[in-house]
């Protein structure tokens, strides 16, 4: 990479502020906040498993949609197809046994695991960063004078652990002044604390009194422990972890307790983002669809209201009742043989259908029958009756399920209905009386129709217990 | 009786419009709102015979702007209109106080009179609301739940039962007094008998079974 580094510098607000000569010489903004750093003859080879990358590892990626800290762990998971929780445990439990040595080994993964979807690693950056590099070291410097002090005063164990811990921060600040926006927002939260614990006067007299008490324990313990190698007695360097630990979640209590909020927060956002983009979809996919055929068929009231119908059938199944817009119906219950029903029947005679149904129950054989017979009942009325509507309602009662379908058109007169013509006598009343139901007939030329079914349900149906699908 | 004063609360300004060019004859609407917090200004500064009101609007439910005018203004009568019709939310509007509801695929004829109805004081159901009613008060038998304040608001009569069955046939009142051999008046006060029972019972099912009914 032939380019001299842009020195982006880290604003008093943790922001990375560019420099007054940014735009116009320089790579496009965008493409740097969105991680693109152009990565010179590595680019393009090949698909990216098989692409090299230098410093960067093989098709190991941190996942960031994932993360905790740097998304190395679900990285990990993601790659070799763990639960993600699991790797975690394993991180922590490795963190404790190694003496505090994989902490750093997790942040150098951070620096040098490019980011999935993103081209090239936080290290690669970072090593044209050379103010953040001057301060990594300046920083791990001066930490190394302290913990070399704290040797020569008798540090033990916890020397020990804060040995790594130079590493890790000289990593930590590289990945700071390096990553991309949001990560940076959760190194923010990892400093956060200090900040907490620095600034005075920011948390009112509670945070004050927590500062205080923390601090005081904190003295307290350190000093147990420290003294803790000349006693005999083995509970006292016990009492000084106990005490250690008091002060920590004191002092780090809160702002846990804020990550943990607003990682909560910030999948919530991500999960809504998402299904917006999917509402968006199927708006696109049904509505929008439907709209433009209206406007193409405008000429055809009849058909304008057949879409504009079907489409409202789909939207309010979607909606309500939470089916995909073209999920097959398995017909499994009363209110879904029902919709089925009034979707065919709309379809194929454009004739409107409006369903009612109260209640619901599992299909057995007699309730098909009934559906079957009611669908004969209301293709009849949408086929001879000459009605604008057509209504069609079903309940379901403890001991019996009925439906009625309804039409105000012009009636006929059932003495008058020619032999062959079997449709109502055979698919109707047949249906119902070989099942012992029942069917009524109520109509006169001009009065309209009206079907009335009914069918006992079964021992076996009655046992199901009311189910929506 | 006068042409009834109506004010209109939608957030769909060409629903609005429509519905002013197709009403205009039939009554008089006096005033547009879009959201809730116009709407109950302009209720409350002129007073309405009746309110057409969108179950959804931007700035929260329609039951707010019952809620809110209600209070101070029991007069005022409130007709829920929705193209969406989820059914917690058009009990909720019942529940808050609309003494009806209709769909906004109704007829110009049919609004118009349900508009009258309400003027009137009487309730409008429609096709959808009496299925959801008879769902809401079938969904559990009686004696299961906790004995509420008042049994009588937790159960429907076999009458008022069957005047609900033939208004979701989609029968208008006239044809249901024809066919229960009664008379318009008192298939009104059936219906208003059971707007009442929606409103007041305490029955646990009735806030709830909205709700289940979309988790299932």
């Amino acid at each position: 990479m032939s380019r001299i580094a842009v020195p982006a510098r880290l604003g008093d607000d943790g922001t990375v502020e560019h420099p007054e000569h940014w735009h116009g010489d320089q790579w496009p903004r965008d493409q740097w906040r969105g991680g693109h750093w152009p990565r010179g003859p590595f680019r393009h080879r090949g698909p990216f498993w098989l692409r090299r990358r230098p410093r960067s590892g093989g098709p190991l990626r941190r996942d960031p949609a994932d993360r905790l800290g740097g998304g190395v762990a679900a990285g990990v998971a993601a790659w070799r197809g763990f639960s993600a929780t699991a790797v975690r445990i394993v991180f922590v439990l490795a963190a404790l046994i190694s003496g505090g040595w994989f902490v750093p080994v997790y942040v150098a993964g951070w620096l040098l695991l490019p980011a999935a979807g993103a081209d090239g690693s936080i290290g690669s950056r970072a090593r044209s960063d050379a103010r953040g590099i001057r301060l990594a070291i300046g920083l791990a410097s001066l930490l190394t004078l302290v913990l070399l002090a704290l040797t020569a005063f008798n540090g033990g164990w916890f020397v020990g652990w804060a040995w790594p811990q130079v590493f890790s921060v000289t990593g930590l600040v590289l990945i700071w002044r390096n990553a991309p926006p949001e990560e940076q927002e959760t190194l923010r939260h990892l400093i956060e604390p200090l900040e907490t614990a620095a600034g005075p006067g920011t948390g009112g007299r509670w945070s004050a009194l927590r500062l205080v008490l923390a601090s005081v324990l904190l003295i307290g313990g350190v000093g147990w422990l420290f003294s803790a190698h000349m006693s005999v007695a083995l509970l006292r360097p016990l009492g000084g972890v106990v005490l250690v630990i008091a002060a920590i979640v004191l002092f780090l209590g809160p702002w846990w307790l804020r990550i943990a909020r607003d990682l909560v927060l910030e999948r919530q956002a991500r999960v809504r983002a998402e299904e917006r983009a999917d509402i968006a979809a199927r708006v696109h996919d049904s509505v929008l669809q439907t709209l433009a055929l209206i406007q193409r068929r405008a000429d055809d009231p009849q058909k304008v209201v057949q879409l504009a119908r079907l489409q409202e059938r789909e939207l309010r199944s979607w909606l309500f009742e939470g089916r995909e817009p073209n999920e097959e119906d398995a017909e499994l219950t009363v209110a879904a043989g029902v919709r089925h029903i009034q979707q065919d029947v709309e379809t194929k005679y454009g004739v409107p259908v409006e369903a009612v149904t109260v209640g619901d129950c599992d299909l057995d054989d007699s309730l098909n029958a009934l559906l079957a017979a009611a669908r004969e009942a209301t293709v009849n009325a949408a086929k001879w009756s000459g009605a604008s509507v057509i209504s069609l309602f079903a309940e379901v009662e403890a001991g019996e399920v009925s439906i009625v379908v309804r039409d105000r058109g012009q009636g006929f007169d059932p003495e008058a209905v020619p032999s062959d013509r079997k449709g109502l006598a055979e698919s109707v009343h047949g249906r119902m009386s070989r099942r012992g139901g029942t069917a009524t007939v109520t109509t006169a030329p001009g009065e309209g129709t009206k079907v009335a079914l009914k069918m006992p349900r079964t021992a076996q149906g009655r046992s199901s217990t009311p189910s929506r699908t | 009786m006068s042409t009834p004063r109506v004010v209109l609360v939608d957030d769909h300004g060409l629903f609005r419009s429509g519905v002013r060019a197709e009403l205009g004859k039939q009554v008089e609407v006096v005033g547009e709102a879009d959201d809730v917090q116009p709407a109950i200004e302009l209720i409350t500064e002129l007073l309405p015979d009746v309110v057409l009101l969108d179950v959804h609007l931007p700035g929260g439910g329609g039951q707010v702007v019952v809620q809110a005018i209600k209070a101070e203004h029991p007069e005022v009568r409130f007709l829920a209109l929705s193209a969406s019709d989820a059914p917690e939310d058009v009990i909720a509007v019942i529940r808050a106080g609309a003494r009806g509801y209709v769909t906004k695929t109704i007829s110009t004829t049919e609004l118009a009179d349900a508009v009258r109805r309400v003027a009137a004081g009487d309730a409008v159901f429609s096709h959808r609301l009496a299925g959801f009613v008879l769902d809401a008060f079938a969904a559990a038998p009686p004696g299961v739940e906790k004995p509420s304040i008042d049994p009588e608001l937790d159960q429907l009569t076999t009458r008022e039962r069957e005047v609900l069955r033939l208004i979701a046939q989609g029968y208008t009142y006239k044809e249901i007094a024809r066919e229960l051999y009664i008379s318009v008046k008192t298939v009104e006060s059936h219906v208003s008998s059971v707007l009442r029972k929606l409103q007041l019972s305490t029955r646990h099912q009735l806030s709830r079974w909205a709700a289940e009914r979309r988790l299932t």
